[in-house]
């Protein structure tokens, strides 16, 4: 349903251009286009505002009139400006005046505090602390048993005193016991709380009261709609946040809420989680979710996606067989079905940069159902003929096409394609063994 | 149909108590601004750019906000209406009319004696599925069904001890086993288990997972299949629960989910927080699935069936402020 906004912007100013010059009218009309980008990636309205104020003055001050690529220009300056709300530097954690650091995760419910604690501790580790968390949400059924699993699961020791206790003593002995044992950092979760629950907010002041902690870290899901605002804003005027972790970005949600969060409270993000794994914690970019509010593909998705499907054995193994000429279609239907399992390919086509709206443009459709059909026929090979596929002659390609509703036809196609496909492959191992390379091929390295 | 008509034809508006209550917030926040847009002399310019806005800033999204501004705008011109409250109900019959389109397609559900009638209860993570289920274990207990749940949910630490928690305060029945087993294996064992002692209802927590992980909703399936060997229409419910706070990315989890489960029925949760679920507009309107509940706070019985009317009057009027 969302097109990106550089489709638009193109197809605004294709219209437009067709009458010679470009006026300011004609940028309010890009803006406008601009304006339902950001929306529909869940930026909050008023923050539209001014962001959309802002390119304007920039767009019509600038070159974008004169420019004979008004599109590409305006999407520049687009990025330019996300990228400068959301900030261009990376900021670290903070370091406490004296230790240990502290930190403190607050959010609404469901927006990921506990799994992200533990993602916390695992990250921190690796830079060769030793964190503790200390388990501060009485009120969820089981969130205390949650964190002492998770605890256990990453081998991080995690403070509890069951759910009868305060959350404030629990959280100031927490910090105690972590000083006694020579525990740094602590990671103190809480309960999920609405903005607007008066008590409950009051609760968390008297923590950060109790224990000075040196990060308060708001945990928002980037999935969050307009009222991501009215929320940071309520945590940030009671409790001073200074940073903030935007969770459940291996999702496909926009993200604009990060962008409006950002504008209005002017805090940092500093992570982002993606994925439930617990060592899924990593390091924000404001480049890369500019790109995606602006739906403007995201090959590095595509790559993440890719590695969720292979392990490096796995993917080294291939290549050694390819390279070998030992290839089989054991091995090709496997391949597919990596392919596959990475998500509808349309979907896949369109994080490349470009492609989706060259796809629209030409029409062409890239059939998933193709991509059965071949899976079909292998799957009907016996593992002798998938192994030797030279065995298969024609009362062997009878039966495989009956036994999968293909044409004759279709699977000696399939047999000639990918012999075509293996004498290349085993080509191309042979020249890189000798260290030449086929013509037209780059370098490998 | 002409405004005439549907005055004529409009019931008193009916509040739902609980589910006013649980809204109260929701509608002082934009929906309260909307009838205070329209206590104005004259229809301008000016009221509906602000309409618009506020819209959008309830998560109705810039697709079905610039529908709803058009389709007055033509209304209130084809009409001649010059009385902004006038106005102000074409509007609120259009959105109860948008709504509408979420009910349409419900069915009378069946429950057969001797056959577990089985939800299954899918949705992101965390948007409220363990909290939904106590839920629904109560609205279904309170008409005498006996109930039953699956701790499905083998992959979040803990999920099955909160799952306990809520069978325990319920006095429901929990089927579970260890955290990191096979999710299929429990949904069997829950399946059989319902079937050997005559539950009526049968609910199964799955895990959260992103709609866009195809593995993850693969797996769904494969639990769907496990519960036909027992009951052979099993799940007669599967029910996507949807967190009232989600902008636009909700519309894309129920397309996904739907493409991939059958969805049978939704539910917005979370709705006693300030978030509007505008969202249930464009899933209305996309999908044809039925909005069944919706959740209003952290107990159980913070529940209600979903009403377009009463939701959209909820939103505008609340308590003691009818027509």
């Amino acid at each position: 349903m969302f097109e990106s906004l550089s489709d638009r912007l193109n197809e605004t100013f294709g219209r437009l251009g067709k009458k010679g010059r470009l006026t300011e009218q004609d940028v309010d009309e890009a803006m406008r286009e601009v304006r339902r980008a950001l929306l529909e990636a869940d930026v909050n309205f008023k923050v539209v505002k001014d962001f959309v104020a802002a390119v304007r003055e920039r767009s019509v001050g600038q070159d974008v009139l004169k420019s004979l690529t008004p599109a590409q220009t305006a999407i520049g300056i687009v990025n330019e400006e996300l990228i400068r709300v959301l900030g261009t530097d990376r900021e670290p954690l903070r370091a406490p005046e004296r230790p240990p650091q502290i930190l403190m995760l607050v959010g609404l419910q469901g927006s990921g505090k506990t799994t992200h604690a533990a993602k916390l501790a695992v990250h921190l580790r690796k830079e060769g602390r030793n964190p503790i968390l200390v388990a501060g949400d009485v009120y969820r059924p089981a969130a205390v048993n949650q964190l002492q699993a998770l605890g256990k699961q990453i081998g991080v020791t995690v403070y509890e005193e069951g759910v009868q206790q305060n959350p404030v003593d629990i959280a100031r002995n927490g910090v105690k016991f972590a000083q006694e044992r020579g525990f740094n950092p602590v990671i103190v979760d809480t309960a999920g709380r609405l903005q607007i629950d008066e008590k409950m907010m009051q609760e968390l002041v008297n923590v950060k009261a109790k224990i000075s902690p040196t990060e308060i870290l708001l945990v928002a899901d980037a999935m969050t709609g307009q009222e991501a605002v009215s929320v940071a804003q309520a945590f940030h005027e009671r409790l001073g946040v200074t940073g903030l972790i935007l969770t459940k970005m291996d999702g496909d949600a926009r993200g604009g809420a990060a962008l409006s969060i950002r504008a209005v409270t002017g805090v940092p993000i500093k992570f982002i989680g993606t994925g439930e794994k617990t060592d899924a914690l990593e390091p924000f970019y404001p480049d890369r979710l500019a790109g995606r509010i602006l739906g403007m593909g995201d090959v590095l998705s595509l790559v993440e996606k890719a590695r969720e499907q292979t392990d490096e054995k796995d993917a080294k193994r291939m290549q050694d067989r390819m390279m070998k000429g030992q290839f089989d279609l054991e091995d090709f239907l496997d391949q597919l079905q990596k392919l596959r399992n990475m998500g509808p390919l349309n979907q896949l086509l369109e994080m490349i940069p470009g492609i989706g709206s060259q796809l629209r443009q030409a029409k062409a459709q890239v059939s998933e159902d193709d991509l059965k059909g071949i899976e079909a026929i292998i799957q009907s090979m016996t593992p002798d003929e998938r192994r030797n596929p030279h065995i298969i002659g024609r009362s062997r390609r009878i039966r495989i096409a009956r036994g999968c509703g293909a044409e004759i036809h279709q699977v000696k196609d399939l047999i000639k394609q990918f012999d075509e496909m293996k004498k290349m492959m085993g080509d191309l191992g042979a020249m890189t063994k000798k260290g030449k390379m086929p013509k037209g091929f780059p370098p490998l390295r | 149909m002409p405004v005439v008509l549907n005055r004529l034809f409009r019931r008193r508006v009916e509040v739902d108590p609980q589910l006013a209550q649980g809204l109260e917030k929701t509608r002082r926040g934009v929906f309260s601004e909307i009838t205070k847009l329209f206590e104005r002399t004259a229809i301008d310019d000016e009221l509906f750019e602000d309409l618009e806005m506020l819209l959008i800033q309830a998560d109705v999204g810039w697709d079905i906000s610039q529908r709803l501004v058009g389709e007055l705008k033509s209304r209130i011109e084809s009409e001649s209406i010059k009385d902004p409250l006038t106005a102000r109900e074409v509007l609120r019959l259009e959105m109860v009319e948008l709504l509408e389109l979420a009910t349409r397609n419900r069915k009378v559900k069946i429950l057969q004696r001797g056959v577990p009638f089985v939800i299954m209860v899918v949705g992101v993570n965390g948007v409220g599925k363990t909290t939904s289920i106590a839920k629904i274990a109560a609205y279904h207990k309170s008409f005498n069904r006996t109930v039953m749940l699956a701790a499905g949910d083998t992959f979040r630490a803990a999920a099955i001890d909160q799952l306990n928690v809520w069978g325990g305060r319920l006095d429901v029945p929990v089927i579970a086993h260890e955290q990191g087993s096979d999710p299929g294996a429990v949904v069997f064992d829950a399946m059989q288990a319902a079937h050997n002692r005559n539950i009526d209802v049968l609910i199964v927590d799955t895990a959260g997972r992103l709609h866009n992980k195809s593995n993850l909703m693969a797996e769904l399936s494969k639990i769907r299949k496990i519960m036909q060997k027992t009951v052979e229409d099993a799940p007669q419910e599967v029910l996507l629960v949807i967190d009232a706070t989600t902008g636009q990315n909700g519309l894309v989890q129920a397309q996904e989910f739907a493409k991939s489960v059958d969805i049978t029925d939704i539910m917005i949760s979370k709705l006693d927080g300030t978030s509007k679920g505008g969202i249930a507009f464009s899933v209305a309107k996309e999908i044809g699935t039925p909005i069944s509940y919706i959740g209003t706070g952290e107990k159980a019985t913070d529940f209600a069936e979903f009403r377009p009317e009463t939701y959209v009057d909820s939103l505008f009027f609340g308590i003691g402020d009818g027509l």
